[in-house]
């Protein structure tokens, strides 16, 4: 019994111990008579606090060296309360006194330095002693004290926004606007914005940029330095210009700035002026404002480090949507270096496709061939995937581009270039169908690869073509039977795939017998075997579709329909996510590409400013709104690989003919829209047909306003095309 | 802008924090290594990016030396504005510190904690030239406030240490009452050659990064104006920089994204196209700009030619050409050219007419130095190294029917200097020196050089 008492003592001791010698010896040097051994107990306290241990029990002991000339003891002390006020709210208010009084102090170093930890130290009651002193220093002599005082009334606005109102701050601080001092402005202007984000109160208009306040804005604009340039740039972003002239006026004195050195004064520049872009009517002159951000936009590329080239590249994405010709001449900016990271080296790609033209097509690709030949696999997959998208994009790059990549294969192989080459490959054809030339070079590549295939995406290509063009096949009983065998170990991308291919030279090899029996086989794995719900439907489909009443005739109508070339390999935005990324260029949001309210927690933004938006723009919303849930919708199909669409499409333009089938087939095409067929252009229709193939909410899209799902189905179909 | 900012090693460990707001909780930056690791072990590793994001905090933030310098904000943020406060924060530190890295900031605590306070509050930049902030902000400065409280406890506040007038004023740059003995300014106009080189030789991209650096030892509050040579650099009348000077005569320069000090009036160059600023004390960079005109710089500097011969598992042969193009009466001096070579590669013999070649094994490279080089000569270096019989072949997915391929990819990289000539033709004509106050004799002095950049660079075939 006693051993073990003896025991826990130890153990007691053991764990106390150590502990309490090092504070107490802290403790005991903070006491010391000696200034030289307080001060240097106070860096060791505050040395502790920096790796991590927890001090807060020296509290009092720290507070008792407060009072203290030595300006650097004054402020390892009060970093010292800013860190651990919390865990002694009632102490803190010993230190007030000091504080108020060095509120006064001669040497304004001293005075910012109270009034700026004072509203630091986040303790409630901190707030009733800081009226006095934060009034005196919001009109203290000293713009060094005043600008600091300014950003306190925020931190006051935070700890209490009522009192922080009450006492009439806010006015104070608005005034301050107009302080003779540029930074002294800046750093008001900023305060308001901060407070403006804070605030929650619906009634209270915290700050608005009226055309006064721009004015004082744009003269400050020059004498500023460079943080209080990007909050009135900033600003000026904020405020709507009352006409062509005023916009004008500003987008000239926001010019001079595009030549600063710091690149976000740069970025924030082309927002401003962008923002303000919109205003001016005449397109001659837009063009000339324009055709002066290039230089700039190249800037945020060349000479940074590379962090901020990245969100430069982010950014000039963003831009070059609204204004694809800006950086039309600015192509070998974008070259790869071999320095460059690998973040960098795939943006700029996506940035180097975006601008290939005519004129420096030739260039482009040659640059793509020799990242193709890097080392890095996705390097490689993007250069080779932009061989592609060049092709879709400029019709005379076809044959180069064909070229390239036949040689890529031929020169370096391996199976990520093959897979890879066989999907840009097929793209190609996606865009220019039935071109025989194309055809003769491109299909026989793809099937003596045929063995070396593995993605999805190279699959589904060389099935889709295996039934778009048949003929052009050797074999092709051999390769057809090879994937039927197989068909339940392929990825549901496939099989919708290959089930689309058998039936497809069913129909057009005259052969019958020989790919009867196949075709038995897949609708039967399909039907019986398959897990997968989309693969069995449209097995169902083809199944009923062939073996109904109807003509030859009409099924190789509906089957056999070709698709609409696709346009673009190039991704973009839909036009109401571009215009709220405009908006929030230089932000977060402009490198998540997605708009602030979609990825910001709603807590810490104002309900204020989210309802103000609502009020002035009611009609607006619900049309973004919808196109965030269209877009919503493709992204899941994008998913879900639904790539079974060419076929639906085939059935749907040619519904008009074939009435006979119609009705066995509308049963599973429950749209709204349906009965008009005949009258939309077919695209259109197919488009709502798909959409309500993945459900309900779909079916929401497509009733909601009228302008809304016309705008939007075409990018729809696009984005639809574009899984392919 | 920014609620919190954090040091921390390049394990993700904490060394110095400062919580500037309080809206993001205190432990948050622990999932920023864990979220690090995360990000780095991603399969597909084009998924890495400067920033993340975590239950709503967003973590951007930037490498520097073996530190993690990270800022988190809860708020949609000027991300740019982030990146860039953050990349200053490391120049001020490096200004301090000579260098920074984890000890020196385990050593100066202190101090970075005081220049945190200075540089931002509530998130807010404030203060990022280290030249000002050098001012109030020093190592010893208590020293001095004590003796003036010693000396006379009622001395009036001018003795102690006070937030320099530079830090609102208008000029923010320079503080008052400099005097030098013997008024003098010193320019050098340096110029970087980046160039993207095919193996025959051909130029792909070039750019010429230029940069006007000043030292300025000059007494007093001067106003200084600066003329360059009229080569139509500044010509475009009202029409900005990018389309500046368009003549047919084929010398115009199109000078692009010029870039200037903070202390350069900007209004008054976008409108006068003249130069004018109030200089910093010390060193700095007047001017910074661009030239990527095809034209101008169509053929190479340094012309480099490389022929590898590899014989698998036995040998592989180099011979290298190299050829200064540039006017007979100049000189390249320091020029180095850095051969990649295969890492498994051993034995190595070489003979080059001139200079000396060493080769590099932990770089798997070799250097074949010449200290000077006549214009228009030419060179030549022959070299041999041996090949391990056996073959890694681990790779097959990337191909590699061409050997060993590794050795083809790393582009050759050349160095050089050419001192008195810049590539673009740009000159000072003259620096105006005028202290309206002390009206002193100034002298200025220009240099000018032309460098290889980090990017000069040529494929191997």
């Amino acid at each position: 019994m006693m051993s073990k008492r003896k025991l826990e003592q130890k153990i007691k001791d053991f764990i106390r111990g150590p502990l309490k010698g090092e504070t107490y010896e802290l403790k005991a040097g903070l006491v010391s008579q000696y200034e030289w051994e307080r001060k240097d107990s106070i860096q060791r306290v505050i040395q502790a606090m920096t790796v991590g241990k927890d001090v807060s029990s020296l509290f009092p002991d720290v507070l008792k060296n407060i009072a203290t000339y030595d300006i650097e003891q004054k402020k390892l002390v009060y970093l010292y309360l800013m860190n651990y006020a919390k865990t002694n709210p009632e102490l803190c208010i010993l230190a007030v006194n000091t504080f108020v009084q060095d509120a006064t102090d001669p040497n304004p170093l001293i005075r910012a330095l109270a009034i700026r930890t004072m509203g630091c130290i986040r303790v409630e009651k901190m707030v009733d002693y800081m009226e006095i002193p934060l009034r005196r220093t919001l009109k203290d002599d000293n713009p060094y004290v005043r600008k600091t005082a300014a950003i306190c009334v925020a931190k006051l606005f935070d700890l209490n926004p009522v009192m922080c109102v009450e006492l009439g701050f806010l006015d104070d601080l608005k005034a301050l606007v107009k302080d003779s001092n540029p930074m002294v402005a800046a750093n008001a202007v900023t305060a308001l914005f901060e407070i403006r984000d804070m605030n929650r109160d619906p009634n209270l208009e915290v700050f608005v940029v009226t055309t006064e306040v721009a004015k004082i804005l744009l003269f400050c604009l020059n004498e500023c330095t460079e943080w209080g340039r990007i909050t009135i740039l900033t600003a000026l972003t904020d405020y709507k210009a009352k006409g062509p002239e005023e916009a004008n006026h500003i987008i000239e004195r926001v010019i001079p700035q595009l030549q600063h050195v710091n690149p976000s004064i740069v970025l924030s520049s082309i927002k401003a002026i962008i923002h303000h872009l919109d205003s001016i009517r005449s397109t001659n002159s837009k063009n000339l404002i324009l055709k002066k951000l290039a230089a700039p936009l190249v800037s945020l590329v060349s000479a940074s480090i590379p962090e901020a080239q990245y969100v430069g590249l982010k950014n000039i994405r963003i831009i070059l949507e609204k204004y694809p010709q800006i950086l039309s001449k600015e192509l070998r900016v974008f070259f790869i270096k071999y320095s460059d990271p690998l973040y960098l080296k795939l943006e700029k790609l996506d940035i180097m496709v975006r601008l290939a033209n005519e004129a420096n097509c030739a260039l482009l690709l040659g640059e793509l061939k020799e990242y193709a030949m890097e080392f890095e696999p996705s390097l490689i997959v993007r250069a080779i995937k932009c061989i592609g998208s060049v092709a879709v994009k400029l019709p005379v790059t076809t044959i180069k581009a064909i070229n390239l990549l036949t040689e890529l294969i031929e020169q370096r192989g391996g199976d990520l270039i093959i897979n890879e080459s066989v999907a840009a490959l097929t793209k190609i054809l996606r865009r220019y169908p039935g071109k025989n030339d194309l055809i003769t070079v491109i299909i026989p590549v793809i099937s003596n690869q045929m063995e070396d295939l593995s993605t999805n995406e190279s699959i589904s290509g060389y099935v889709w073509l295996l039934g778009e063009y048949p003929k052009y096949f050797s074999q092709l009983h051999d390769k057809l039977s090879l994937l039927v065998e197989s068909f339940l170990d392929y990825d549901p991308t496939i099989q919708l795939n290959i089930l689309n291919s058998t039936v497809k030279i069913n129909l057009v090899i005259s052969d019958k017998n020989l790919y009867q029996g196949l075709l038995q086989q897949v609708l039967e794995k399909a039907t019986k075997e398959c897990e997968n719900a989309d693969v069995r439907d449209k097995a169902f489909i083809y199944w009923r579709l062939l073996s109904s009443s109807s003509s030859e005739e009409s099924k190789k109508k509906i089957l056999l329909t070709k698709l609409p070339p696709m346009s673009s390999a190039v991704p973009s935005f839909s036009p109401a996510i571009l215009e709220i990324l405009l908006k929030e260029l230089a932000t977060l949001s402009s490198v998540y590409h997605k708009p602030a309210y979609t990825f910001i927690d709603p807590s810490t933004y104002a309900p204020l400013s989210t309802e103000r938006n609502q009020n002035n723009s009611n009609d607006k919303n619900i049309e973004d709104l919808a196109n965030l849930a269209k877009q919503e919708i493709i992204n899941n199909a994008k998913n879900e690989n639904l790539l079974d669409f060419d076929d639906d499409e085939d059935q749907e333009s040619t519904r008009g003919d074939s009435g006979g089938l119609l009705d066995e087939l509308n049963d599973l095409f429950i749209t709204p829209n349906a009965p008009q067929a005949g009258t939309v252009p077919p695209n259109t229709t197919n488009n709502n047909d798909i959409l309500s193939l993945f459900g309900a909410p779909s079916g929401a899209a497509t009733t909601s306003t009228t302008t809304t799902t016309t705008t939007s189905k075409s990018n729809l179909n696009n984005d639809l095309l574009d899984i392919f | 802008m920014a609620s919190q900012l954090h040091f921390l090693d390049i394990k993700g460990k904490t060394l110095l924090s400062r919580d500037y707001k309080g809206d993001v909780a205190t432990d948050a930056i622990d999932q920023f290594p864990l979220l690090l690791l995360q990000s780095e072990n991603e399969e597909d590793e084009s998924q890495f990016k400067p920033y993340l994001s975590h239950q709503g905090v967003h973590y951007v933030y930037i490498q520097h030396n073996n530190l993690y310098l990270c800022a988190l904000t809860k708020k949609n943020e000027n991300i740019m504005a982030m990146i860039v406060f953050l990349s200053k924060l490391i120049e001020v530190l490096t200004q301090y510190f000579k260098s920074l890295e984890e000890e020196s900031i385990r050593d100066n605590f202190v101090i970075i904690y005081e220049l945190l306070d200075e540089m931002m509050d509530f998130g807010i930049p404030q203060t990022t030239d280290t030249k000002i902030l050098k001012e109030y902000i020093t190592q010893d400065y208590y020293k001095l406030i004590r003796k003036a409280r010693k000396a006379d406890p009622n001395a009036d506040s001018n003795t102690f240490v006070q937030p320099p007038p530079a830090v609102t004023n208008a000029v923010s740059w320079r503080k008052d009452g400099i005097v030098y003995k013997k008024n003098e300014a010193f320019l050098d106009v340096v110029e970087l050659i980046n160039m993207l080189i095919n193996a025959n030789g051909q130029v792909l991209n070039s750019e010429i990064l230029g940069e006007v650096k000043m030292k300025s030892h000059l007494s007093g509050m001067p106003d200084l104006r600066l003329g360059l040579n009229d080569k139509g650099i500044f010509t475009g009348s009202g029409g900005g920089l990018g389309d500046a000077s368009a003549t047919e005569d084929g010398k115009s320069i199109e000078m692009e994204d010029i870039k200037f000090h903070q202390c350069v009036r900007l209004s008054k160059f976008e409108n006068d196209r003249i130069i004018t600023f109030i200089p910093p004390d010390g060193d700095f960079t007047l001017m910074s700009y661009r030239l990527s005109l095809a034209q101008f710089l169509m053929k190479p500097l340094i012309l480099v030619t490389c022929k590898t011969k590899i014989h698998k598992h036995s040998r592989i042969e180099i011979l290298c050409s190299v050829k200064a193009q540039i006017k007979k009466k100049s000189t390249a001096n320091n020029v180095e050219i850095v051969i990649p070579l295969p890492e498994d590669a051993d034995t190595p013999k070489f003979t080059p007419e001139y200079g000396s070649v060493k080769y590099v094994p932990e770089k798997s490279c070799l250097i074949w130095k010449l200290k000077t080089f006549a214009g228009g000569k030419q060179y030549h270096m022959r070299g041999e190294m041996g090949l391990p019989a056996v073959e890694d072949d681990t790779d097959r997915t990337l191909g590699n029917k061409f050997g060993n391929g590794l050795v083809s990819k790393k582009p050759i990289k050349v160095n050089f200097s050419i001192p008195y000539f810049t590539t673009s033709g740009i000159q000072v004509r003259y620096l105006r020196i005028n202290e309206p106050k002390l009206q002193y004799q100034s002298y200025p002095w220009v240099r000018y050089i032309t460098q290889s950049g980090d990017d000069y660079t040529v494929r191997m075939k």
